[in-house]
């Protein structure tokens, strides 16, 4: 199997200024941005960049976002960001950035929650915590596609998918409305459960293991479901995000 | 990169130069409480959670839940902060001093490797445990600590970032080498001083 590079150890920690060459708006809160990044390591789908903000009197702000891209295109990556309205960071990146902006960056860092290609894999993301595993899902469509994935995605209504389009092209997703669904929606509506994990029919055997990432309440929602069907504790990778607005 | 200005960057978030000083290079200042655990919060029975230290002692020492809550408790008012860039001021946890629970080990070399239920490590040196500086806590705000905040003892020690207070903590290993923990061996600083900045390998 062609699996991914190891994470090396010389994590890139050097801040360097990226470009924005792209905005994608995503869904009714998030959105792409696309950042040609000088400096650019390759990384493995799970791993984030931080991101710093400096004001005029030298006051920063910085966050860690997931990189949402695959390590498919040398110099590039894609940070999915979604908007906290209480936040100082997502807001400027939603209010005034537009292609051709510089933003200071680095990364990529962390090696838990990054997938090298083991499978079959279960994919669980809550709202903007699909980001990651998108990541994932893209670099197994290019170049791992023999490896056996599914992702279950739970949003809250219509307005809320990120990668709609991009998802309908494979048949990996499970989507579930939590709050509204669509009118005339014949899949899965309400929270996650059993049910879910089971029609994703990827058995807890052998080498099988699941990314969950969301909300501290839907990661523990989605590990006690997984335990539930027989994955252990060392087959369940998760990453919450507290607000990093 | 000094010099760099961000187009348009005011600071919506900016709080007063007095509680400023207080917040380490690159933190934010957060009221809740975010939780971030890698992997399923284990659940920890009281009748089952011991803590122990063991490696190179003069004497491995266990304590249970009953027999650790008759030790000298303390409260301790400090500030967290976690390498994913928040900072909480002015927060309290309750708990035994590990000046205290080292003293009746007595540790004969300098490096300790922290575990707990669940499987998480991360690593110390004996001198961030020591002299008034790091806590086995059973309380937060006065309250019994939650399991998913560690519940029923977490490792408290307020001035690295907060991966090194280890949740559910269950004992300690003393050691005469450093070995990277769970997050160490996984990108992150061996030491993590906030106001250093030690979030990453190279930093």
């Amino acid at each position: 199997m062609d699996g991914l590079t190891p994470v090396e150890q010389r994590a890139p920690g050097k801040w360097q200024i990226a470009t924005v060459t792209d905005v994608v708006v995503e869904s009714r809160t998030a959105k792409t941005f696309r950042f040609e990044v000088p400096m650019w390591l390759d990384f493995c789908p799970g791993q984030h960049y931080d991101v710093r903000l400096t004001a005029a009197d030298g006051y920063t702000a910085q966050r860690s976002y997931s990189i949402a891209s695959a390590p498919l295109e040398r110099g590039l990556i894609e940070l999915t960001i979604d908007r906290l309205d209480e936040g100082e960071v997502s807001p400027y990146f939603h209010d005034v950035v537009e292609p051709g902006d510089q933003v200071e960056v680095r990364g990529p860092f962390a090696s838990y929650f990054v997938w090298r290609g083991e499978g079959p894999v279960l994919l669980i993301g809550g709202g903007s915590g699909v980001v990651p595993l998108m990541s994932m899902l893209r670099y197994r469509r290019a170049r791992l596609p023999e490896v056996e994935m599914r992702l279950i995605y739970s949003v809250r209504g219509p307005e809320d998918v990120i990668y709609a389009r991009e998802l309908e092209q494979g048949d990996e997703t499970l989507l579930t409305y939590s709050r509204l669904a669509p009118p005339a929606w014949e899949g899965h509506e309400g929270r996650i459960d059993a049910g879910m994990i089971a029609a994703a029919g990827i058995e807890p055997a052998g080498m099988a293991r699941a990314y969950v990432c969301g909300s501290h309440g839907f990661v523990e929602t989605a590990a006690q479901l997984l335990m539930d069907a027989g994955f252990g504790a060392a087959q369940i990778f998760t990453e919450r995000f507290g607000p990093t607005g | 990169m000094a010099g760099f200005v961000s187009r348009g960057f005011g600071g919506s978030r900016r709080v007063p130069d007095e509680l400023a000083e207080r917040i380490p290079p690159g933190q934010h200042l957060e009221s809740g409480f975010p939780v971030l655990t890698a992997g399923a919060t284990p659940p920890v029975d009281k009748g089952e959670w011991s803590f122990r230290i063991d490696g190179d002692v003069a004497t491995e020492v266990e304590w249970g839940w009953r027999e650790f809550n008759e030790l000298p408790q303390e409260d301790v008012p400090c500030d967290i902060h976690c390498v994913t860039s928040w900072s909480k001021l002015d927060t309290s946890f309750r708990g035994v001093s590990m000046d205290l629970l080292l003293e009746a080990a007595e540790p004969l070399d300098a490096y300790a490797m922290v575990h707990s239920f669940g499987g998480y490590t991360t690593n110390l040196e004996i001198e961030d445990l020591t002299d008034g500086k790091a806590w086995v806590v059973t309380e937060h705000e006065g309250e019994p600590l939650p399991r998913s905040h560690g519940g029923p003892a977490r490792l408290l020690v307020p001035h690295l970032y907060f991966w090194k207070s280890a949740k559910w903590v269950a004992g300690l290993r003393v050691m005469d080498h450093d070995e990277p923990g769970f997050w160490e061996a996984n990108g992150y600083h061996r030491r993590g001083d906030p106001w250093k900045e030690e979030r990453y390998w190279t930093d």
